[in-house]
């Protein structure tokens, strides 16, 4: 608790052991009213004098204000028909419990939030005349040589010169993958040093290194305010000053036409009364601090699973999600090239890859990379003459043969027969002398996860999956297939994955997200041209924690799923925030002008409800288990 | 030009108040108040000395909700 917090608390303390004191004195009238406006005067102090600056300052519609009203109103009415001196005092001292209430939670889940978001490296080790040296990060400039102990946070992105570890990325991606690093390797700021020392040269300031990125982007996330907030900015805007209309008509109108038109008893007291009890009611804050607290919470326990979302707004749109597009490459398939099948025909499978990698030895082609990966034999064969045709493939000559090692086209070239292939990936085909020795497939790898997360989207509301891709048609059916996509669109180059985007966008409802999902390289347009942008796996690429609205740090698609079912508990929790607080309002509104609900119930339409609305906001925070 | 403030503010209504009434100030172009974070990021006209139009800032915020503080 703060001094402010604290000195709150003990007033409230003082001000009950004084009511029941001098509720408890055998004083009546008069002095029984003195009495009891010492602990009125003890807990209502701050308001009044606040209430006062109000009036100097011409702002009639401060909270203070009113309730200063409301409870000097009621004294005045209590005293002059000799009713309930404490019930003033009470809605000053539950006014006052709810404030601190207030700034009690408000602290408590911010700083908790804040702990959660806790990868802020203070400091850095450089070793000078062989002695280690703490400094503060923000302060050593790039090309640094900086030391990482085993248990310390990596502070600043770099390159590791010395040593080998491995690096718990947790506090990054939200779960502990350990990863292995060596002399050479890039290393990026926030992760958990774990077993060895290192020694790494810094590639970037503070500032710009991704631990940084993540902690600005996560704070300024809240202050992209989503619908809900400007919704309650606006209501609060107008609620105030509507209730204390609706106060003074009150307490002027019914009166007046009981008086005037059925000459009877005006009853100025009880019509003045129940407009106090309006003025109880007058406070939203129990909707203005619901909202952005909720958004907040929930941006930050998604931030703590390596979900990284950029703005309340987003956070409220991705609960709308109806329509998903992925791009294939890198999101949905691992985008690294494997070799998932070898046929040869008259020859053993080892001795077609060996063939295939030494005719192949020079190239730099990532097909030719994959196969050369992919051959196990001990000794390269030697090859001669090679001769590489772009687009085509390559001749050569290996132990006397010619060797031809290529797609369709070069063996209709060379005038050989293939069998036919129908099927996903890329085919190489190899022949010996002219004569077809057999193929070996390359695809790209769809991760395992990726069936499991397009199954997960279909479950919380996405009715739509769609996939585009640059591949052929053949590779793209597959995997979709494989996957149970709805829809494919292949052989897109990128600029008609924007059109395609653009024409998918179109073609949704009113009011539903569309959200593109892309590894961030080379996807950058789409990204911003989708509703929602999402990039994977992009701890430590800059250009895709830019480009996105939303960031997922690691590349597991599954993820996806999890921060839909995040922002649709947020979004039912702000929306039952909102119904409930305005709802409890708006019939203790109607109970007070009836004259059914009295000050009591006033104020716990103020206070109760706030307490009700932070409590369940809190709730937010906790995504575990979705 | 932006800048961002650190705040002291008690309720989340003061805070919304605070930024209707930073925007209104003379050199301010835009400015979001963060009631979690607590902080007041302020957008200002090209040419204006933003230590000069804080202050005028910090009064008008002053008036509506007297306890309010920035730290600029």
């Amino acid at each position: 608790m703060t001094k402010k917090q604290k000195s709150k608390l003990y007033r409230i303390i003082i001000c009950i052991i004084l009511m029941i004191v001098f509720m408890l004195l055998p004083v009546e009238g008069i002095v029984k009213f003195a009495l009891l406006l010492i602990p009125y005067l003890i807990i209502g102090y701050d308001i009044l004098i606040k209430a006062g600056k109000g009036i100097i300052n011409r702002q009639p519609f401060d909270e203070c204000f009113l309730m200063a009203l409301a409870t000097v109103g009621a004294l005045i009415i209590a005293v002059t028909t000799g009713g309930d001196y404490l019930e003033a005092i009470a809605v000053m001292l539950f006014y006052q419990i709810g404030e601190l209430f207030e700034s009690y939670a408000v602290g408590k889940s911010r700083r908790s939030i804040s702990e959660l978001m806790d990868i802020r490296p203070d400091y850095a080790n450089i070793e000078t005349d062989g002695k280690l040296e703490r400094v503060d990060p923000d302060e050593v400039e790039p090309g640094t040589v900086i030391v990482v102990q085993p248990g310390e946070k990596v502070p600043i992105d770099g390159i590791v010169t010395e040593g080998r570890s491995t690096l718990d990325t947790a506090a990054l991606t939200g779960e502990s993958l350990p990863r292995d690093v060596s002399e050479g390797d890039e290393v990026i700021s926030g992760c958990i040093n774990q077993s060895g020392l290192l020694k790494i040269r810094t590639t970037k300031e503070f500032g710009e290194s991704t631990v940084s990125k993540i902690l600005d982007l996560v704070e300024n996330a809240s202050s992209r305010k989503s619908r809900s907030e400007d919704f309650i900015t606006r209501f609060a805007r107008i609620y105030t000053p509507a209730v204390v209309f609706g106060a003074l008509a009150l307490a002027v109108f019914p009166p007046l036409i009981n008086m005037l038109i059925l000459s009877g008893d005006p009853a100025w007291i009880s019509w003045i009364y129940r407009a106090l009890t309006f003025l109880v009611i007058s406070c939203p804050c129990a909707l203005v601090i619901s909202i952005p607290l909720s958004f907040f919470a929930g941006i930050g326990g998604a931030s703590r699973d390596g979900i990284l979302i950029k703005g309340s707004n987003y956070l409220e749109m991705l609960s709308k999600t109806k329509t998903v597009v992925f791009d294939k490459t890198g999101t949905l398939t691992k985008g690294v090239f494997e070799v998932v099948s070898v046929e040869p025909q008259g020859i053993e499978k080892d001795e077609l890859i060996s063939i295939a990698a030494a005719a192949e030895q020079y190239s730099s082609h990532p097909i030719a990379m994959t196969i050369k990966k992919a051959d196990k034999s001990n000794v390269r064969k030697k090859a001669e003459n090679i001769e590489e045709l772009a687009g085509h493939g390559i001749n050569a000559v290996i132990d006397g043969s010619r060797i031809s090692v290529g797609n369709a086209k070069l063996m209709n070239m060379k005038g050989i027969k293939v069998p036919e292939y129908e099927g996903g990936g890329t085919v190489v085909y190899a022949a010996e002398n002219d004569k077809y020795i057999g193929r070996i497939i390359i695809s790209d790898v769809i991760k395992p996860t990726s069936a499991e997360a397009v199954k997960r989207l279909k479950t919380c509301g996405v009715t739509k999956t769609v996939m585009l891709t640059g591949d052929h048609s053949g590779a793209a059916k597959e995997t979709a297939e494989k996957l149970k996509i709805d829809e494919v669109y292949y052989e897109l180059l990128p600029s008609d994955k924007v059109e395609k985007t653009e024409e998918l966008l179109a073609a949704k409802g009113r009011g539903e997200t569309l959200v593109f999902v892309g590894d961030g390289i080379n996807d950058a347009p789409v990204l911003s041209r989708a509703d929602i942008g999402i990039a994977m796996g992009a701890m430590g690429s800059d250009a895709a924690i830019e480009a996105a609205d939303i960031v997922l740090m690691d590349d597991d698609p599954v993820k996806l799923a999890k921060a839909i079912r995040i922002s649709r508990k947020c979004l039912r929790i702000v929306k039952e925030n909102i119904r409930v607080s305005i709802g409890i309002k708006l019939i203790c509104l109607l109970l007070g002008a009836l004259g059914i609900a009295n000050m009591w119930i006033a104020i716990f339409a103020d206070v109760g409800v706030m307490v009700l609305a932070v409590l369940n906001s809190i709730r937010c925070l906790f995504i575990k288990k979705l | 030009m932006k800048k961002t403030y650190k705040i002291e503010v008690d309720c989340a209504n003061c805070a919304s108040k605070m930024e209707t009434a930073a925007k209104k100030t003379e050199g301010v172009k835009d400015a979001v108040v963060n009631y979690m974070t607590l902080k007041m990021k302020v957008e200002f006209e090209e040419g204006a000395d933003p230590q000069e139009v804080m202050g005028r800032v910090l009064n008008a915020c002053r008036k509506i909700e007297p306890d309010c503080e920035i730290f600029y």
